[in-house]
């Protein structure tokens, strides 16, 4: 148990050797050739960490002690994570020449912020676990900020900067407080440790989670989001949305489930206010929205909410439920926010919905394919948005949470009002501006990603057993 | 041990003297001076407990990084020291209050606290011939928690690549001495013989 085995971790070793590599290929080129050389490789070496992590080449277990676990679950997420940031690295190619920005840093750190990720669903102690989110978490600042001439970029990194770094407080705090209660880092220690009786451990976990709903943006914790996504450049939005929200999701289950197990009923309560407000806050506050991207930061507050529902939960179903609807959400967010960075005008990229106007009879081809993206966002059967609540909502119900179950349909419906309203004014409005043609490369993305969303429902059951076998891990 | 305890007074006198110093010299510049000695007099009690780790990084982490910086933010912000210094008694109060809140603190910590103390298995330290403090944290920092080591590493890195990114600005029409072209100047090409007619610019 004692020894280091590096093999678990080879991924991640990996991408840390290349991304030092291609940091002082990026020093020594110049310009827009440092960028396109570093983006290429950057995105073969992401290419290649998938192969290893999806073939089942790298053994399963502990490493570096029981510092970091590797398991199906964290498999599933890190696939999951890496296909992500795959995905925005071949976009920002195309963005970042739009609105010349091409710095190849901008690479290295989202590389690095991905082995954070990658460590942060696979970490096993407290230790790991605050330093991976740190890792995480500081690059993002700087992504956020990496326009340091527009006044918004810079006034979101500094508002994403200092909410971040108090979050971080809260968290360590929190941990602290954990650790100091159970009297281990590690998880395995830390659930044979645990007394219930003993409310210091209590309120390190109410401040830990404080501090865990701040990185996934769960309402009353969600201030910095719209203002945050609005003031990034869009591909960082889009990472934004989905990798981090996706690591630590996968972080809080594996604590709250494998580390603090005899705690459920406390930890549960939490997260269902957590998962109601997020819901609630989110459908509400969208509807009031012009600014597309301030939309999607208020509709990946409340799918938030839904993914906590599957945590709360506590069981395998739930579990599992989440696994699923991290899946449909990533495929489900990356098509919408390639969608919104296809379309532009002379380089002016879409900002505001009413840009939208008429877009079915300009271009009928991304009219579709957007109605289809909103109408899987709001749930609506059989598109692959609907059987993700379909599952989150089925596992709240048979673990007789009745009332989150009900909240969950209510802000669905509330929130299908803002989904259809962008279709309304695609379809029936006059139509206001003529986009370019999209590129090659960008049209693949979308069709394929919206292909796996209309056609889901043929066969579930491919993307179910994934998530089986990545939940049913977490309860060995 | 006389010489220690002579020792401890001196330092613990010089650092709470020094403390209140911080508090009352009425030139920042001199304030943080004072917080550098304060810093230098806590490291020697460091030194007296045995703890040389913790005092060598106090003196390079607090004096060379924290205190060197504060220096320069107050030696460059331009401000106005008397206006600082004319409401020292207006705070009074409110530092008063919070100096006895921390006090009964203290005091109740001191008082009541009655948790056992968890025997925690020292194998390292056992014996104390063997390593110093900075040996025994080397002994497991770059080995048993390696993972921790490098992943502060790599933090570090990005925050450093973060503060370039954002801080440095290539301007192309900046203008920057090219040192290949100075030396390859000649008279030929520099010096141009125009004739100019009476009442005309060039």
């Amino acid at each position: 148990m004692n020894s280091i085995l590096f093999l678990p971790i080879l991924p991640e070793i990996f991408l840390t050797i290349i991304s030092m590599f291609l940091l002082i290929l990026g020093v020594f080129n110049k310009g827009e050739n440092a960028y396109t050389l570093v983006s290429n490789l950057s995105i073969i070496s992401l290419l290649i960490t998938l192969f290893f992590v999806i073939s089942g080449m790298i053994p399963q277990g502990l490493s570096f002690g029981s510092s970091l676990i590797s398991d199906d679950f964290s498999i599933f997420l890190k696939a999951l994570i890496l296909t992500a940031s795959i995905a925005i690295l071949i976009v920002s190619n195309i963005y970042l020449k739009d609105i010349r920005l091409l710095k190849f840093e901008y690479i290295i750190l989202i590389l690095i912020s991905v082995i954070g990720m990658m460590i942060m669903v696979s970490s096993n102690d407290l230790i790991t676990l605050y330093l991976s989110i740190e890792l995480q978490s500081l690059p993002l600042y700087v992504l956020a900020s990496i326009r340091n001439k527009s006044l918004k970029s810079t006034e979101s990194g500094l508002k994403y900067f200092v909410l971040g770094a108090l979050s971080s407080c809260i968290l360590l705090y929190g941990l602290s407080l954990i650790y100091g209660y159970t009297g281990s880092i590690y998880y395995s220690d830390m659930a044979a440790n645990i007394q219930v009786s003993d409310i210091g451990v209590l309120v390190g976990l109410a401040f830990a989670l404080a501090g865990f709903a701040f990185k996934i943006s769960a309402v009353p914790f969600h201030m910095w989001t719209p203002d945050v996504y609005e003031g990034s450049p869009t591909t960082i939005t889009a990472f934004f949305a989905i990798a981090p929200k996706i690591a630590a999701l996968g972080l809080i289950a594996r604590i709250l489930i494998t580390g603090l197990p005899s705690l459920i009923e406390d930890w549960r309560s939490i997260l269902i206010l957590l998962s109601i407000f997020s819901m609630l806050l989110g459908a509400f506050s969208a509807i009031g929205q012009s600014n597309i991207k301030r939309l999607l930061a208020y509709s990946s507050i409340s799918h938030m909410g839904f993914a906590l529902m599957g945590i709360a939960n506590g069981s395998i179903e739930g579990i599992r439920s989440l696994c699923l609807y991290l899946l449909i959400y990533l495929v489900m967010s990356l098509a919408i926010f390639i969608s919104i960075i296809a379309l532009k005008k002379e380089n002016e990229h879409v900002e505001e919905i009413n840009q939208l106007s008429g877009l079915s009879k300009t271009n009928p081809i991304m009219a579709i394919i957007l109605s289809i993206l909103l109408f899987s966002l709001a749930g609506i059967p059989p598109l692959a948005g609907f059987f993700a609540k379909f599952y989150v909502l089925y596992a709240a119900i048979n673990a007789e949470l009745y009332y989150l179950a009900i909240f969950g349909v209510v802000s669905s419906v509330i929130s299908a009002f803002y989904y259809l309203r962008i279709i309304k004014i695609m379809y029936f409005d006059d139509s206001s501006i003529t986009f370019d043609p999209i590129s090659k490369r960008l049209k693949l993305l979308i069709y394929t990603l919206s292909a796996i969303t209309l056609l889901f429902f043929i066969k579930p059951s491919l993307f179910l057993n994934m998530a089986d076998i990545a939940a049913s891990s977490l309860f060995i | 041990m006389l010489i220690m305890s002579i020792l401890f007074y001196l330092f613990s006198f010089i650092m709470i003297g020094s403390a209140f110093m911080v508090v009352l010299s009425r030139n920042p510049v001199h304030s943080v001076l004072f917080l550098i000695l304060c810093f230098f007099n806590s490291a020697g009690i460091f030194l007296i407990l045995g703890a040389e780790f913790l005092a060598f990084i106090l003196v390079i982490v607090y004096v060379g990084a924290v205190a060197v910086l504060f220096l320069f933010v107050v030696m460059m912000l331009d401000v106005e020291f008397k206006s600082l210094t004319s409401s020292i008694i207006s705070y009074l109060p409110v530092g008063m209050t919070i100096g006895f809140i921390i006090l009964s603190e203290l005091m109740l910590v001191l008082f009541t606290w009655k948790r056992e103390y968890v025997k925690i298995d020292l194998d390292i330290m056992e014996d104390q011939n063997l390593y110093t403090n900075t040996e025994a944290l080397g002994l497991v920092l770059y080995t048993d928690n390696i993972l921790y080591f490098q992943l502060a590493g790599l933090i570090l890195l990005a925050s450093m690549i973060g503060a370039i990114v954002l801080t440095v600005n290539h301007r192309p029409s900046a203008k920057r001495q090219s040192i290949e072209s100075q030396v390859n100047r000649d008279s030929k090409n520099s010096i141009e013989n125009i004739n100019i007619k009476p009442g005309s610019g060039i």
